[in-house]
């Protein structure tokens, strides 16, 4: 298979996260591939898989600190709610409209429109880097107002879930700069393969924010 | 079938293999059987519940204990290799079933008879007018507070903690109840049921007094209330069971049981003290 | 990419420089080495760690060089506490599932590396610095962390307030080990994506090896698991360092003089939750990958297909599951709600099942063979009796009221010594002894191995067989000394036994040591299969080459083909052709 024009890359299936667990069998493919050997002897959806795991993961910790939150303000009568920053808001609107910008970028490429899809990709990318900003803005406009770390558990777990949520989007960021400047003849995974990962993950996080900030505003 | 000779030795790992497993299970069971390192005796009903429980389980995993190790030590003599052609089987549904279904019901049956005793321990209300006992653990020592003759505890608060001062409990001193009663031992008439509320001010200790069958967890934020009732007139050793520093292993106190009538005797013995 | 058997495209030669070959190389086999091997050098230290606190605990006048003067408590406990971690995440977790795992799972479904080849170095890599993060905590002011290895707060969320070890020596534990969670989630995250896309053709799930079955299972264990520990850990670093408030409550405190702590509301039974939310599958993290090794070593030395294989593969599958459900049981004594408590007794007597079916299967395998008592064999049949013994402990433990007398006790530590760590052990070197000749090419000589093996076997029944009856009696875990109770004074005969079988049996393990290095040089050669096995990675080169597969492997049949009647030899590898098992018949007629 060539992979290197645009317009094959888009031809490559694109696989299920997961898929193939049940099917075993004459379907799985196998052999053939050292470090520096010719590509694509791993099948394209191993990345998909590994990314899926890897998400699946990331949920895991996630669900780990939201059960520690929702215990621990059961717990205790020491919970004091504080007002968000509206900032947050403006956050919540730039992350899903950057799923929108990745999701047609991911379109121009598969109509082979390079151009385009450089122009939407690098528009994620900013939306995703305002979106960091904005986090920081609202974290000291909280120390402004006397909200810290260790305040009040409810102020805990506000820095502690966006941190944690920040540096995975930080990770989705600096892959998204990877992919476009990435030298594609030499690379073992496919360009398609790699938008389609970067795009789900960046969904994954884009959803994740949007039920840690409605656990946040509330769980208050 | 290319036939192979038998491994050399194979005899002999066989016997001693098989052997040394008879040695274990005979070595298990006798020194079960002879009671050579045997619990303490129970002082209190739930005690006697929680032994039959476990004497229960202690019959029911011995048989599959004997029965399995020997088992395990029939099949490698039994089938060591003497030149013979192994069977080929490859398993059995019947049995696969059989030993599941078997396995469960007997697991399930065992949980189901224990729920009797845990219940005696933890569902079952102490009866008005138990004797209540506070009991404060810290690094690392133990300490009990009586309501006094007025059979009220004065309130308390952590800034006021000062074992320096012998305030263990951190009694407010602007409090007018002044009459509880604070030790160092818990002293426990016999045959009454006894309500002990643990409260650690630092870390997680533990309340174990072995002829109980009483463990539980002391947690610092928590009051965690247990019930007991003493049955027979001794001394028996508090130990604090969770690792909870350096001097872990010192922290125990005694718990002393008396008749009725030498529990009075204490109490007022001590409202004496407290008056000096 | 379906039905053809994929011709090999040209291997890529291996890296020519040392560091890219055997350093920092992405080829899985070198990868599994240096786990092994990393995991060899935890097991020494944590064997003489735990010689160190068992002297003290028989001769407790003893003046051990190092300790300045007599033991004292907080050294023992931080021993307790490094014996523990060391063994629990750095031999235990690491041996089996990432250094056997990554040498053989790949091989054994016919892929000539992992999914992620890049990303398992930067494992093994994590996870050395996690190592080494966690031996420094012995050199900080305080020494090293008193706390257990299952770090309880408030004890381990306050610092040095709490006790010496609580400091510093606290911090680079729960660091270790959050680099440990890191590394296991990108190990596991690799070891599912190449079992489920890397397979062979042929390669059905229900054709895997159960060692396969073992590793897949155990790494999902982790990938849900250790995310867990990774949360917890850092808000039990923000406790400690930034005076949040998860895990510690209001009013606390130490030293009677000092005012309470800064604290407010917080839970340590939070922490006890997330911690055995992980803890538990943790165990099964250990045990299943040596369940897997068992089985395989079963099948192969009784020459005899694996008694119920569907049934193996599917317990594997259903303890996997149970093993998330069962956490409570570490906690009935801990405060929780008593009626929680009862649904947790029931759960963990029903992992009891799949447990059973996996030993009765064990037996049938036995049953009706041919049992060659190799070394390998000796220490599978040993795991069996062992698994027995060290199960039927737990189904006392597993009933809450049953708990009330023997938690925290030395019944605890024989119950989960002989089912966890000595099992794990006994899979570990049962494993080594198996697969040395395919890793090196050599054999181990098999008399040190059969001596190793009876000085082991026995000599664990002797150090945790004693230790039911001293839990029984009452005596307490992690206690430095008696302390002056006099019924724990008296047990010092038992302590002392012991002891010195502890002494010896560690002794024995210099046979190993002796036999495992002599024989990379120095072993009998042997040729590819020396074991007659039918498993792929059989059917490639001693030790395999970079990329494993000359030609590229396709699967016929099951993993357990022994003594199968017509057939003119007594194993039927997984990848010869129809036709050249056909060809062999005539032959052989």
């Amino acid at each position: 298979m060539a992979r290197h024009s645009i317009v094959e890359e888009a031809a490559v299936p694109v696989a299920a996260g997961g898929a193939g667990i049940g099917a075993g069998g004459f379907d799985s493919g196998g052999g053939g591939r050292g470090p520096d050997g010719p590509r694509g002897a791993v099948p394209q959806r191993t990345y998909m898989t590994g990314l899926t795991m890897g998400m699946a993961a990331i949920l895991m910790f996630f669900m780990a600190l939201v059960s520690a939150f929702i215990v621990r303000q059961g717990l205790s009568s020491d919970w004091r709610a504080f007002p968000l920053p509206p900032i947050l808001w403006v956050n919540t609107a730039i992350l899903l409209a950057s799923s929108f910008t990745i999701e047609a970028s991911r379109r121009k490429l598969a109509h082979g429109d390079r151009q385009g899809f450089r122009h939407w990709w690098f528009t994620t990318t900013a939306l995703g880097l305002l979106f960091v900003a904005g986090q920081l803005v609202a974290w000291r406009q909280l120390v402004h107002a006397g909200v810290y770390l260790a305040s009040n558990p409810s102020s805990s777990f506000f820095y502690v879930l966006t941190a944690a949520h920040g540096i995975h989007l930080v990770g989705g960021i600096v892959a998204l700069i990877a992919i476009a400047y990435w030298n594609w003849d030499h690379a073992r995974v496919a360009r398609s393969t790699a938008t389609q990962m970067a795009a789900v993950y960046w969904h994954f996080l884009d959803g994740l924010w949007i039920f840690l900030f409605l656990l946040l505003k509330l769980g208050q | 079938m290319v036939f192979r000779e038998p491994e050399r030795g194979s005899g002999l790992a066989a016997a001693v293999f098989s052997l040394f497993l008879v040695a274990l299970v005979v070595t298990t069971v006798y020194i079960f059987a002879a009671h050579i390192w045997p619990m303490p005796p129970a002082i209190t009903h739930v005690g006697h519940w929680i032994d039959q429980q476990y004497r229960l389980t202690l019959w029911v995993t011995g048989i599959i204990f004997v029965l399995a190790q020997l088992t395990l030590a029939w099949m490698v003599f039994r089938y060591r290799d003497r030149g013979q052609k192994a069977r080929f089987v490859r398993g059995s549904h019947v049995l696969e079933i059989v030993w599941t279904t078997a396995t469960l019901v007997l697991f399930t049956t065992l949980g189901a008879m224990a729920v009797r005793a845990w219940a005696q321990v933890h569902f079952i209300s102490p009866v008005p007018g138990a004797l209540q006992v506070d009991v404060m653990a810290e690094q690392f020592t133990w300490n009990f507070r009586y309501p006094g003759p007025d059979g009220k505890f004065a309130p308390t608060a952590p800034i006021y903690y000062s074992d320096a001062n012998g305030n263990p409990f951190g009694i407010d001193p602007s409090s007018k109840d002044t009459d509880d009663i604070v030790s160092p031992i818990l002293v426990v008439p016999v045959g009454q049921e006894v309500v002990l509320h643990l409260e650690s001010k630092d870390v997680i200790h533990d309340f174990y007094v072995r002829e109980l069958r009483i463990k539980q967890d002391i947690v610092p934020g928590m009051n965690i209330p247990i019930h007991f009732t003493p049955l027979k007139i001794g001394e028996y050793h508090i130990m604090c069971a969770q690792l909870c520093g350096l001097g872990h292993n010192r922290m125990h106190s005694m718990m002393r049981v008396v008749s009725e009538s030498d529990f009075q005797k204490w109490l007022k013995q001590q409202e004496a003290e407290n008056q000096q | 990419m379906s039905a053809q058997p994929h011709s090999v495209t040209h291997h890529a030669e291996a890296p020519k420089s040392f560091i890219r070959r055997y350093v920092f190389s992405t080829d899985h086999k070198v990868i599994g080495i240096q786990y092994l091997l990393l995991a060899l050098a935890a097991v020494t230290i944590g064997m003489v760690l735990s010689w160190l606190f068992r002297a003290h605990l028989a001769w407790p006048h003893l003046i051990i060089p190092g300790f300045g003067g007599l033991m004292r408590p907080e050294q023992y406990l931080a021993l307790v506490t490094m014996h523990g971690t060391i063994m629990v995440f750095f031999v235990l977790t690491v041996a089996p599932q990432s250094g056997f795992g990554n040498y053989f799972l790949p091989i054994q479904i016919g892929a000539d590396d992992m999914a992620f080849p890049t990303l398992n170095m930067l494992s093994f890599w994590i996870t050395l610095v996690a190592f080494l993060v966690l031996v420094a905590a012995f050199f900080t002011p305080g020494g090293a962390p008193i706390n257990g290895w299952t770090s309880y707060p408030t004890l381990s969320a306050v610092g040095s307030v709490s006790g010496p070890g609580q400091g510093m020596g606290e911090t680079l534990w729960v660091v270790s080990i959050a680099l440990f969670c890191l590394a296991s989630l990108l190990t596991a995250l690799n070891f599912i994506s190449t079992t489920i896309e890397m397979r062979a053709p042929g390669m059905s799930l229900m054709r895997m090896p159960l060692t396969v079955w073992g590793w897949f299972v155990t790494a999902v264990l982790g990938l849900l698991a250790f995310g867990v520990l990774l949360a917890a850990g850092i808000l039990l670093l923000l406790d400690r360092l930034a005076m949040t408030s998860f895990f510690v409550p209001a009013g606390l405190v130490f030293n009677d003089t000092q005012p309470p702590l800064m604290h407010a509301g917080g839970s340590p039974l939070l922490w006890e939750h997330l911690f055995w939310f992980f803890g538990h599958p943790e165990v099964y993290i250990a045990i299943l990958p040596a369940m897997g090794i068992t089985s395989h070593i079963l099948s192969n030395f009784s020459r005899k297909p694996i008694f119920g294989y569907k049934a193996m593969a599917y317990s594997l599958c259903a303890i996997g599951f149970l093993s998330f459900t069962v956490w409570g049981h570490h906690m009935f004594v801990s405060g929780m709600s008593p009626y929680s408590a009862l649904a947790f007794s029931f759960l963990t007597l029903i992992i009891g099942v799949p447990s059973a079916i996996k030993t009765f299967n064990w037996l049938g395998t036995l049953w009706g063979g041919k049992i060659q008592f190799t070394t390998p064999m000796l220490f599978a049949i040993g795991f069996v009796s062992l698994f027995v013994t060290g199960g039927l402990s737990g189904l006392f433990l597993a009933q809450p009221a049953i708990d009330l007398p023997l938690h925290d006790t030395y019944f605890v530590i024989a119950h989960f010594h002989i089912v966890m760590a000595v099992a794990a052990i006994f899979g570990i070197f049962g494993g080594l002894y198996y697969w040395f000749p395919k890793m090196f090419g050599r054999r181990m000589n098999e008399t040190l191995g059969k001596t190793h093996f009876w000085l082991t076997f026995i000599g664990a029944y002797l150090i945790f067989m004693p230790m039911h009856w001293m839990g029984i009696m009452g005596a307490l875990r992690r206690y430095a000394s008696p302390g002056g109770l006099g019924f724990v004074a008296r047990m010092d005969p038992i302590d002392i036994f012991i002891t010195v079988a502890a002494f010896v049996t560690g002794a024995a393990q210099l046979l190993f040591y002796f036999n495992f290095f002599w024989s990379i040089r120095h072993g009998e050669k042997v040729e590819e299969n020396p074991w007659h096995a039918t498993t792929l990675e059989w059917s490639v080169p001693s030790p395999p080459p970079h990329g494993n597969f000359v030609a590229a492997p396709h699967v016929y049949r099951g993993p357990y083909e022994y003594s199968v009647p017509g057939y003119t030899e007594d194993y039927l590898p997984q990848h010869l052709t129809p036709e050249q098992v056909a060809q062999s018949a005539e032959a052989g007629t």
